[in-house]
């Protein structure tokens, strides 16, 4: 969008031309009582050097030299420069979604190729073009069942993230749309046979996370026999892109939603971050966002089109798929180069990395006196831990050394004080994995 | 250009009764319209229509277009050679397009559309250069 500057001489003119005698009259349908009298209380205006000072000082309140253990929906893994100097060329950082599509072939490659990871990713015959988040990709899948099914039931476990649980509520406060939930086992799995007592023919689409919030990697191919049985459709839900480094793709589901940030995008305070929802082609009228397909020209020379997009909201208004299916294009491209650069062994690399830190850091725990796993379902990078104290106590004596523990789970789930949700990645040495296990030894040892 | 023995809406869908059943498609007008058709979304058997009211869409590469009902009734076919082969509605809209086939709800509503001379004279205003 380019900016254009007044002056005013230039408002003047502009007024005359309308006949307006003044900005103000412009608004003179908005009643008196609504309209602003006085300027927005904003800080003033700072110089050059202040701004430069400011944020030097917001800088210097960054944690430097910290070990988080920290994931539960977001993932702190390695990431390239690569990625960052690439994206930030102007082609790409500075372009707009293209209404005009064809005219922009780079980004529609980028697309394309994204699209194509997705897809080898997931197991998926179709990938979209991206969505916001995971959480939005999770409930906008949810209504693409809904609208395929033609019915009004969601069936949720509670090992979705808590949060994401929360964005699907919002957005289907109004929309009639029941959502039942449902509990898990021992094993930190959903309850299946629960699962098959609540899953009806008035069921539109029943949403599960894998590896779930828990760490828990649930039994997809089961789950969705039972699922399919009464007609219903089944999202997998995927926090932990890297998990499909290792993990059998949920190819038994219908519709896979998954957050692509654990892919070359920074923790960033939650955003922004890339969504995809993949599907089966003959669901892909229902799919919320747009299509980039790869063809021919009239000389026979590959080019990309848009195959998709005529059920978006600037074309379909208040009958789009979504209403909100802005796709999160630079986000995209990140992934799509950070995936590129790893390839296919090297994500099965970083997976295997993954898998054996977190087992390994789940030993080391274990051999404290008073820890012990939560649940004994598998999993990958992340696992919970029951300890004998409260979670939020140990984690102030593990900052002070320096470590950012587990999540305290208690806070997302009452019934599950005590308990910490550790993840650890391929950013973590053996050594800090034994730091931090001798550190809660030592807090443990310590009387209250 | 347009049979004398269909009936037609203001939205280019036409009707051709045969005793109480009557069968619905999209005038040639409709197709031109929309461009290459790329996928028709139709009603299952025994779902109920409604005059007026959407009973299907037409994508073409570039819309997505309603397809509204002519007259009220219950579906009893739909066309289902249009599922592979959607481009058939830009070559034989009249004919081998047809959408679905219904039993009509009230006979009588059909005199109330268009025929094929009114229908005529609707679209030729509509192509009239500005």
């Amino acid at each position: 969008m380019r900016y254009l500057p007044k002056s005013t001489s230039e408002r003047r003119e502009m007024l005359d031309a309308i006949g307006a005698p003044a900005i103000e009259t412009l608004f003179a349908s908005i009643p008196e009582e609504f309209r602003l009298t006085e300027p927005l209380k904003l800080p003033a205006a700072l110089s050059e050097q202040e701004i430069i000072e400011y944020f030097r000082a917001r800088a210097a309140e960054n944690s430097v030299g910290y070990t988080s253990f920290l994931g539960a929906g977001v993932y702190n893994h390695l990431r390239s420069v690569v990625t960052d100097s690439l994206i930030q060329r102007g082609e790409f950082l500075t372009s707009y979604t293209p209404y005009q599509a064809e005219i922009s072939q780079g980004t529609l490659q980028a697309i394309f190729e994204f699209q194509t990871l997705m897809c080898q990713l997931t197991g998926m015959e179709v990938a979209n073009a991206s969505m916001w988040d995971g959480s939005t990709a999770t409930t906008e899948a949810v209504l693409m069942a809904e609208r395929l099914t033609g019915r009004h039931r969601v069936v949720v476990g509670r090992s979705l993230h808590p949060e994401y649980r929360q964005v699907l509520e919002t957005y289907t406060r109004n929309l009639g749309l029941r959502i039942d939930e449902i509990g898990f086992t021992g094993t930190g799995q959903i309850d299946a046979s629960r699962l098959e007592a609540a899953v009806t023919s008035e069921t539109a689409a029943v949403v599960v996370q894998t590896p779930n919030f828990f760490g828990v990697l649930e039994q997809m191919p089961r789950l969705a026999s039972l699922v399919h049985a009464k007609g219903a459709l089944l999202v997998a839900s995927i926090t932990e892109g890297v998990s499909l480094g290792v993990v059998r793709p949920p190819v038994e589901a219908d519709i896979v939603a998954m957050e692509c940030q654990s892919f070359g995008l920074p923790q960033s305070f939650g955003g922004p971050y890339a969504g995809v929802i993949a599907t089966r082609e003959k669901f892909v009228r229902q799919m919320p966002g747009r299509l980039a397909g790869e063809t021919a020209d009239g000389a026979g020379k590959r080019g990309y089109v848009l195959t998709l997009a005529t059920r978006e909201q600037h074309i379909r208004r208040e009958k789009a798929t979504s209403n909100i299916c802005t796709n999160q294009a630079l986000c995209a491209l990140a992934v799509n180069i950070h995936l590129c650069l790893l390839g296919k062994e090297g994500l099965k690399e970083l997976a295997a990395q993954n898998l054996a830190k977190a087992r390994f850091a789940l030993d080391e725990l274990e051999k404290i006196r008073g820890v012990r796993r939560a649940f004994s379902g598998p999993f990958f990078n992340e696992f919970a831990v029951e300890f004998p104290r409260s979670v939020k106590m140990i984690n102030a004596e593990l900052l002070r050394r320096k470590i950012i523990g587990p999540l305290p789970i208690g806070s997302y789930f009452a019934e599950l004080t005590k308990r910490g949700l550790f993840c650890v990645t391929e950013t973590i040495s053996r050594t800090e994995i034994e730091r931090m296990a001798e550190a809660i030894r030592e807090i443990l040892a310590k009387p209250i | 250009m347009y049979p004398s023995d269909f009936r037609y809406t203001k939205e280019h869908e036409w009707i051709k009764v045969s005793g109480g059943t009557a069968t619905i498609g999209i005038t040639d007008y409709a197709q031109h319209e929309l461009g290459d058709v790329v996928f028709v979304e139709m009603p299952a058997v025994g779902a109920k229509i409604t005059t007026g009211q959407v009973f299907g869409t037409v994508e073409s590469v570039k819309a997505v277009s309603e397809i509204f009902a002519p007259v009220s009734g219950e579906v009893t076919e739909a066309n289902a050679a249009l599922s592979p082969t959607p481009e058939l509605l830009n070559s034989d809209p009249h004919g081998a397009a047809w959408l679905i086939k219904i039993k009509l709800a009230d006979p009588a509503e059909v005199s109330g559309l268009m025929d094929a001379a009114a229908y005529q004279a609707f679209v030729s205003e509509k192509e009239t250069p500005a």
